[in-house]
């Protein structure tokens, strides 16, 4: 049986929403090992053509993954998540970080209890920064 | 330059990853996963695993290094330093938990060309020793053409 909250398509989830730090961005680089220094070294990502340091997109997948989890009130019930990265989130070098604003949608129930989810991922200037993120529940 | 078609179905070298106790926690922690199946062995046993489970996006950590791997391969022909990674998808077979010992093996699953850009997918199937898929991940590329 599945233990997922009862929804019905077009649903939306309650949303989130989730501070990006200097410091969470160097200890997501050391805890995944994607040392890459424009995650953390402003020079580097400017010299690159960067507005600044970014976050990882798979840091902010695995923030989006984390809000879907917690939705459905235990991790492995999260059989999938795919997404497209469409924006840089910059975070700037300060104690406020960057907020990303999670939210998620039903797009499917299936009669096993998978149930599918549009997950939207806003950065600070109100765009969108993962793209066609989906995440399957069961 | 576009990327040689013929990598498509290419596969490299198996590489095998042993999932820590203490590897798990740090990645929880840094994505702010505070379900004590993630840290307390004794919560995750309760739920019936076997030891503290990886939050679903963990396997980047040894599926990034494999692909890295191949990305750095000379043939490939792929710069590293300018590598985007445009997708990313996981699909879990079941968690991922302390313990496991898990080998990866890279695919290349799609080459294209995008306005110039040199556009891979590579797929991970990681299995457990038994030969079984624990999961599938796919990470999209896109080598931004030079100037």
């Amino acid at each position: 049986m599945s233990g997922l909250p009862q929804v019905a398509v077009g649903d939306e989830i309650p949303g989130r929403t989730v501070p990006i730090t200097r410091a969470g961005l160097v200890r997501y680089a050391g805890a995944s090992g994607d040392l890459n220094p424009i995650h953390w070294n402003e020079r580097t990502a400017l010299a690159v053509g960067l507005p600044g340091v970014i976050a990882h997109g798979m840091l902010t997948m695995a923030l989006a993954a984390q809000y879907v989890a917690e939705w459905a009130g235990d991790p492995t019930l999260v059989r999938s998540f795919s997404t497209r990265f469409t924006r840089p989130v910059v975070v700037p070098d300060d104690d406020e970080g960057a907020s990303i604003e999670l939210g998620a949608t039903v797009k499917a129930v299936d009669d096993d209890g998978t149930v599918t989810l549009a997950v939207t991922a806003t950065g600070p200037d109100g765009k969108g920064v993962l793209g066609k993120a989906v995440a399957v529940l069961r | 330059m576009p990327l040689d078609a013929s990598f498509v179905g290419r596969s490299w070298a198996p590489r095998t990853y042993a999932v820590g106790r203490e590897k798990v926690r740090e990645f929880a922690r840094a994505v702010g996963a505070t379900d004590p199946v993630h840290t307390d062995p004794d919560a995750a046993q309760a739920a019936g695993h076997t030891d503290v489970v990886a939050p679903p996006t963990f396997p980047v950590v040894f599926t990034w290094d494999a692909t890295r791997e191949v990305v750095d391969d000379p043939a490939l022909g792929l710069d590293f330093t300018r590598v985007v990674h445009r997708d990313q998808s996981f699909e879990l077979h079941r968690p991922v938990v302390a313990g496991d010992v898990l080998t990866t093996v890279v695919t290349v699953d799609e080459i294209r060309e995008l306005a110039g850009n040199d556009v891979v997918t590579f797929r991970c199937d990681v299995t457990d020793p038994d030969g079984t898929t624990v999961l599938v991940s796919r990470a999209t590329l896109v080598g931004r053409a030079g100037e």
